[in-house]
């Protein structure tokens, strides 16, 4: 809790320019850094990953380097968008962040404490989302706040208040499968927001959705980042959605999984999807991802002869 | 509406056939009784209470001991289910005593217990522990790794990860072991009954052979088949069916 950006519900919500971000939650003041973007500013990075490997023996028995000395340092409020052909790790990547897996070496730093285990104040969004079927959808928002031990009226608040946030308050009471793809993911949404984490760690999550669906769920992705104010991390391995999103995109290469680039992203907010300057900055990120993808499919169809990936298409 | 039909037809059937060979007096009736001579000796039962006495003594013993076994089953199955080592040494063993039937305590039971409530109580365990523990374990494994990841994501740890996430995610998968608990402490009490004589079901049929009446004998079965079926049909049945579709596993409303 180190801004005043999680005092619910005092400042929510709060009024947004679209274009300038900055002011929002009290997290992201102006800065000298010169850091991009350089409207955020923060000594000590919110996240910071120094030196992370993890290895581990395939069933073969070989050892495989999965993730190779990743150094990233995410700021409070940012929104980082980490690409990469699949296989990279970028999931692993996440997974260790949360502290639901140990890496082989290096360390996983929130505000400079090291990370030894899973802890509310990072709150992961899994691919395949996780809800919990047997609860309703009140009940899976309500879920993070009941372990941490808040009372019952200010949990059905904030419940009823996180719902409301992505637009779910008529389904409550409803299961989980009596929702679409999207309603889930909203859902998901709302029960991490609900146990209010410093950090948001995504995998993925509009991956299996279709494009309309998905359009909608980056605009209220953005807004309630506006509204909250809460540090993103965000795997992706669609370099437009990054472009997106993100203030800031790191690409990671194939096998093992190092951080080839970083590429601010300075584009006003909102962006679309079909802009030009996105579609002029996916070009840029894509160029150097060609050439992890052509190794990852090397791989995978395990032959010589590298596979021609068109200029300009992305892969899915 | 059609299937109804069909049942009615079908015990109707039954019933005529049973008549029938009744009436023929190929057997003297104390050994072949009649529909109505079983009918009876149920009203009869019933009547002098005799009936209720034995069901509820048989129920209370059926239900201690499956409650404690469901209990044990459970940290036993989950001990089983999440230590690779525990799982090849004990899950072996689990298997194979699974083939042992329940009544081959009996002579053990008594030594230890004497003869007394606990010997009973003991045989119904080791009747259906086996069952659940299996059930218990095989959903801990097919239950999906995920909700497990998501609790400990949210911040559930220890008896509350247990309680909360891991029981309910693996419901559906130990359901079927808990019903085939059930029947096997359930058959497991009424053998151990017949053998040791104190009330209950089983203790009212084996008086019926000793009295060479055959329409309480047949009068009781029917009830032992009753209520395990009740239960069956009551209990685990409609947990199925909550289950299903909580967790939208059918299309029922």
């Amino acid at each position: 809790m180190s801004t005043n950006a999680h005092n619910f519900p005092a400042q929510l919500p709060i009024p947004v320019e679209p274009r300038t971000p900055s002011f929002v939650g009290g997290v992201r003041k102006k800065s000298g850094l010169g850091l991009p973007p350089p409207r955020i500013a923060h000594e000590v990075s919110k996240v910071g990953l120094s030196d992370i490997c993890l290895s581990y023996r395939t069933q073969s028995g070989e050892r495989l380097l999965a993730l190779d000395h990743i150094n990233l340092q995410v700021k409070a409020g940012e929104f980082l968008c980490i690409v990469g052909p699949s296989g990279c790790g970028k999931s692993t990547l996440l997974h260790l962040i949360a502290g639901l897996h140990q890496q082989t070496s290096g360390k996983v730093l929130i505000d400079g404490k090291r990370v030894q285990g899973p802890g509310t104040d990072r709150i992961l969004i899994f691919q395949e989302l996780g809800l919990f079927p047997w609860l309703t959808v009140g009940q899976n928002v309500e879920f993070g706040m009941k372990m941490k031990g808040i009372g019952k009226a200010e949990r059905e608040e904030k419940t009823s208040y996180y719902l409301r946030l992505v637009h779910l308050s008529q389904f409550k009471d409803s299961y989980t499968h009596q929702l679409s793809g999207g309603m889930r993911q909203r859902v998901a949404l709302a029960r991490a927001l609900a146990t209010e984490p410093d950090v948001l760690l995504m995998d993925e999550p509009f991956a299996a959705l279709d494009a309309q669906t998905r359009d909608l769920l980056h605009d209220e992705l953005e807004r309630i980042w506006f509204e909250t104010g809460r540090t993103i991390i965000f795997v992706t391995h669609n370099v437009r959605e990054a472009i997106r999103l993100g203030d800031r995109v790191a690409l990671l290469t194939f096998r093992p999984g190092r951080v080839k680039r970083e590429f601010p992203i300075d584009l006003p907010r909102p962006r679309i999807l079909e802009d030009t300057h996105v579609a002029l900055a996916a070009r840029e990120i894509l160029d150097e991802l060609r050439e992890e993808i052509n190794r990852s499919l090397e791989v995978e169809y395990n032959v010589g002869v590298k596979p021609r990936v068109e200029p300009g298409v992305e892969q899915q | 509406m059609k299937r109804a039909a069909r049942l009615i037809i079908f015990y109707a059937a039954l019933l005529g056939l049973w008549t029938l060979l009744a009436e023929l007096k190929i057997w003297p009736p104390y050994l072949f009784p009649t529909p109505w001579g079983v009918g009876e000796a149920l009203y009869a039962g019933f009547q002098d209470h005799s009936y209720w006495i034995a069901i509820a003594v048989s129920m209370r013993r059926v239900l201690i001991g499956y409650a404690i076994s469901v209990v044990l089953g459970m940290i036993l199955g989950l001990g089983v289910g999440s230590s690779k080592f525990l799982e090849e040494t004990m899950g072996g063993l689990l298997v194979s005593l699974q083939s042992l039937p329940s009544i081959c305590w009996w002579p053990l039971a008594l030594l230890w217990f004497g003869l007394s409530q606990n010997a009973i109580l003991f045989v119904v365990i080791m009747g259906s522990l086996l069952s659940v523990t299996l059930a218990m374990e095989d959903g801990r494994k097919q239950m999906p790794k995920i909700f497990g990841m998501a609790g400990r994501n949210l911040g559930a740890s220890g008896f509350q990860l247990f309680w909360q996430v891991l029981l309910p995610a693996s419901l559906p998968f130990i359901v079927s072991g808990l019903k085939q608990g059930w029947a096997f402490a359930w058959r497991s009490l009424i053998t151990a009954e017949m053998l040791y004589l104190s009330l209950g079901l089983g203790q009212v049929l084996m008086m019926g052979r000793d009295l060479n009446d055959m329409g309480a004998v047949i009068a009781v079965m029917i009830l032992i088949i009753a209520i395990g079926y009740v239960i069956d049909g009551l209990v685990f049945k409609s947990m199925e069916r909550h289950l299903q579709h909580k967790w939208g596993l059918t299309s029922s409303t």
